[in-house]
């Protein structure tokens, strides 16, 4: 029991990291390798909001988030939007972005080095015991969690429930289509762009509360987002939470029952198998 | 355009000369390249670069070192190495041939020093490895004489503990069983390979042994299944991700060890502010005599210098290997290097972390566990040093 909560937490956790990119690569068409620097960055910034100001980090949550947003958005607009006018097929943009934002990465980890260095940050935030059937976990772990699964319930009823979130999933199964029913399809993928931001700078935030980062970590959490993200089928949220979740667990019982030295292994192991017998994702439709 | 450009690289040409230039013979070149950025980068901005600045400055403040009855100024040339060895072998290689360094502070990490090794001994160099160490070190030591270890053998840190609880398991104080977990990286694997032997010897019994992957920092499981054998002690190999991420869970699932320990990190200023008042009886790896007046100046000086809080561990040792290369410099009166390994092969240093000598170029005194207490880490385990204090059983988590 205490592992199965435990893997849920922590595919809470990854749910989170995994959350925007799945959106900015499913809807505005942009693997964005720089992801994990947006989350790195809202790390810096729940940190320095709460030991200048004392801000609570969930608090943190409503400055933070719009920020994420309107840099992602700028970005895209900026820098991401001439690759998409001028790529002439879908595999073009894709090399082209994946260039782009590779560069990106670099440029953000810098500039944040330059801004804290290289040490390692954390801080304390509700980190006390929490008991729940009979296993005791880290409080801060489950409001994470808590705030991970509101987010990805909002986000749920804003795809499905909304004429928004009709659009953005529109131009997600067919951009060109799309187009022809009166989508303004540059104005939704850059809002979607934005919002996967917004989603990844919540992550960094909710995840500052209980790991130690610095400015070079962003790659690892990329890593592990583009696991995610494939294994659920690119671009599709439900998809993405339940590959979390189930990596979560899977690691957790590996490392209790097994061993921890072998996670990293379970992880690809799982990832391999996955490409193999369902390339497409767990949810992704036949036609990707 | 085409002007302007022309213009502005004879401006950028003008420029560098001029620094280029600016270097005066009295002074001494002292070259380092240690990671900025890259995985080791946040270890190395919190325990190398604002020691090494320190030392710099302290040495400049004084009027530079005394060579011969000439007093000369200390010019820094610091290069990232990225965390990388090839990088490192690059830097170094730049620092030798193009900036002609009169000497090194030797690179960060084992990895790195061993990387840099042939090519410093090349230049006829001393190394005085404050952040690198082996289990077995003489092979090393004969193939390149001009390095020296001042962290000892890695079985001297591994083992440290060891003696900890063996010392007080003599005075009953703690049991037999320890639960011994270790990153699975080479740090991890060298540690395992000198201290579980070493607690099988003196007679522990190892009822939980795992690793985790370097970068880990959902232990959970880790610190359940310990808390699930019934362990006496707690002793993680572990980086300083892990040993926050660590503490933090064995907090949380209220695991209380007579004895828990965490590897590298713990020494940290920053691990102690951290877990505030239920850090009081952690132990980890390192330590010092905080209650030293060397020690107490040095933390004063590094804070008002660079801002940064030292730690009780490798930011002296950092210090005092640099200490060490100044001292040898003025007493052998010149920049001759050969002179000035034989002086540092030979000689007894006062220093930071207490009088040390080298045997065979590894150090005879090496600090090894340390235990927080009332908010400071005290040395309660040396080699070859007296311990700042005794070892005590931690009392449970205040929280």
């Amino acid at each position: 029991m205490t592992i199965l909560v435990t893997g849920i937490l922590l595919g809470g956790t990854y749910a989170l990291i995994a959350l925007g990119l799945t959106l900015q690569y499913g809807v505005a068409r942009i693997m964005n390798l720089s992801n994990g620097e947006t989350l790195v960055a809202a790390c810096f910034s729940a940190w320095l909001l709460f030991t200048t100001t004392g801000i609570n980090p969930l608090w943190g949550l409503l400055i933070i988030a719009p920020l994420g947003f309107v840099a992602n958005g700028a970005i895209y607009l900026g820098l991401l939007r001439p690759l998409v006018r001028r790529a002439t097929s879908q595999g073009m943009l894709e090399v082209d972005s994946i260039l782009a934002t590779f560069g990106l990465l670099f440029l953000f980890e810098g500039l944040m080095h330059l801004g804290f260095g290289g040490a390692y940050f954390n801080y304390q935030f509700l980190a006390v015991p929490f008991k729940f059937l009979g296993g005791s976990y880290a409080l801060n772990r489950i409001t994470a969690f808590g705030a991970a699964a509101a987010i990805a319930l909002a986000l749920y009823l804003f795809l499905y429930k909304t004429r928004m979130g009709t659009a953005v999933r529109a131009v997600a199964v067919d951009p060109e289509a799309a187009r022809l029913v009166a989508i303004d399809v540059g104005l939704i993928a850059a809002f979607a762009f934005g919002l996967g931001g917004a989603i990844t700078a919540c992550g960094g935030v909710l995840l500052s509360t209980f790991y130690t980062f610095n400015a070079s970590m962003g790659a690892v959490f990329t890593m592990k987002a583009l696991i995610i993200v494939i294994m659920g089928g690119v671009g599709d949220v439900r998809g993405a939470v339940i590959a979390a979740l189930i990596l979560g667990v899977m690691e957790t019982l590996v490392a209790s029952l097994i061993d921890p030295g072998l996670t990293l292994a379970a992880t690809y192991g799982l990832f391999v198998l996955i490409l193999l017998f369902r390339p497409q994702g767990l949810f992704g439709g036949a036609a990707g | 355009m085409k002007y302007t450009t022309s213009l502005m690289c004879s401006a950028v040409a003008a420029v560098a000369l001029t620094v280029g230039t600016s270097v005066s013979a009295d002074t001494i070149k002292i070259g380092a390249s240690a990671p900025k950025s890259g995985p080791q980068a946040g270890a190395a901005s919190a325990v190398y670069w604002p020691t090494l600045e320190l030392w710099v400055h302290n040495v400049n403040e004084a009027g530079g070192l005394d060579v011969g009855g000439e007093k000369m100024m200390i010019e820094l040339i610091a290069y990232d190495d990225k965390s990388q060895p090839d990088e490192a072998v690059k830097n170094i290689q730049r620092l030798t041939t193009q900036d002609k360094v009169d000497f090194l502070a030797a690179p960060y990490t084992t990895g790195l020093n061993l990387a840099t090794a042939p090519l410093i001994a090349r230049a006829g160099l001393p190394q005085i490895v404050a952040t690198g160490n082996l289990n077995n070190l003489e092979p090393f030591v004969s193939k390149w004489p001009n390095t020296f270890w001042l962290l000892g053998r890695s079985s001297d840190l591994s083992t440290g503990i060891v003696g900890t609880l063996t010392e007080m398991r003599e005075k009953g104080e703690v049991g037999s069983k320890v639960a011994l977990v270790h990153v699975g990286d080479a740090f991890g694997l060298e540690m395992m390979a000198g201290g579980k032997p070493a607690f099988e010897e003196a007679g522990f019994e190892i009822v939980y042994e795992s690793s985790y992957p370097l970068g880990t920092q959902d232990l959970a499981p880790v610190i359940s299944s310990a808390n699930a054998s019934g362990a006496d002690a707690f002793v993680a190999y572990s980086y300083p991700p892990d040993s926050f991420a660590l503490t933090e869970q064995a907090q949380v699932q209220g695991f209380n060890p007579d004895v828990f320990y965490v590897g590298v990190g713990g020494a940290l200023t920053g691990f102690g502010e951290r877990f505030g008042n239920s850090v009081e009886g952690v132990m980890a790896m390192g330590g010092i005599d905080p209650t030293s007046e060397a020690y107490k100046t040095f933390r004063e000086q590094q804070i008002e210098v660079t801002g940064v809080a030292p730690d009780y561990w490798a930011n002296p040792v950092v210090y005092a290997s640099m200490e060490i290369l100044g001292a040898a410099i003025e007493r052998v009166g010149s920049l001759d290097k050969a002179t000035v390994i034989s002086e540092i092969q030979t000689g007894s240093f006062v220093t930071v972390i207490g009088e040390v000598s080298f045997s065979d170029n590894i150090v005879e005194q090496v600090w090894n566990v340390g235990q927080w207490h009332d908010g400071t880490f005290y040395g309660v385990n040396a080699k070859g040093l007296k311990p700042a204090a005794e070892p005590f059983v931690k009392p449970a988590w205040s929280n």
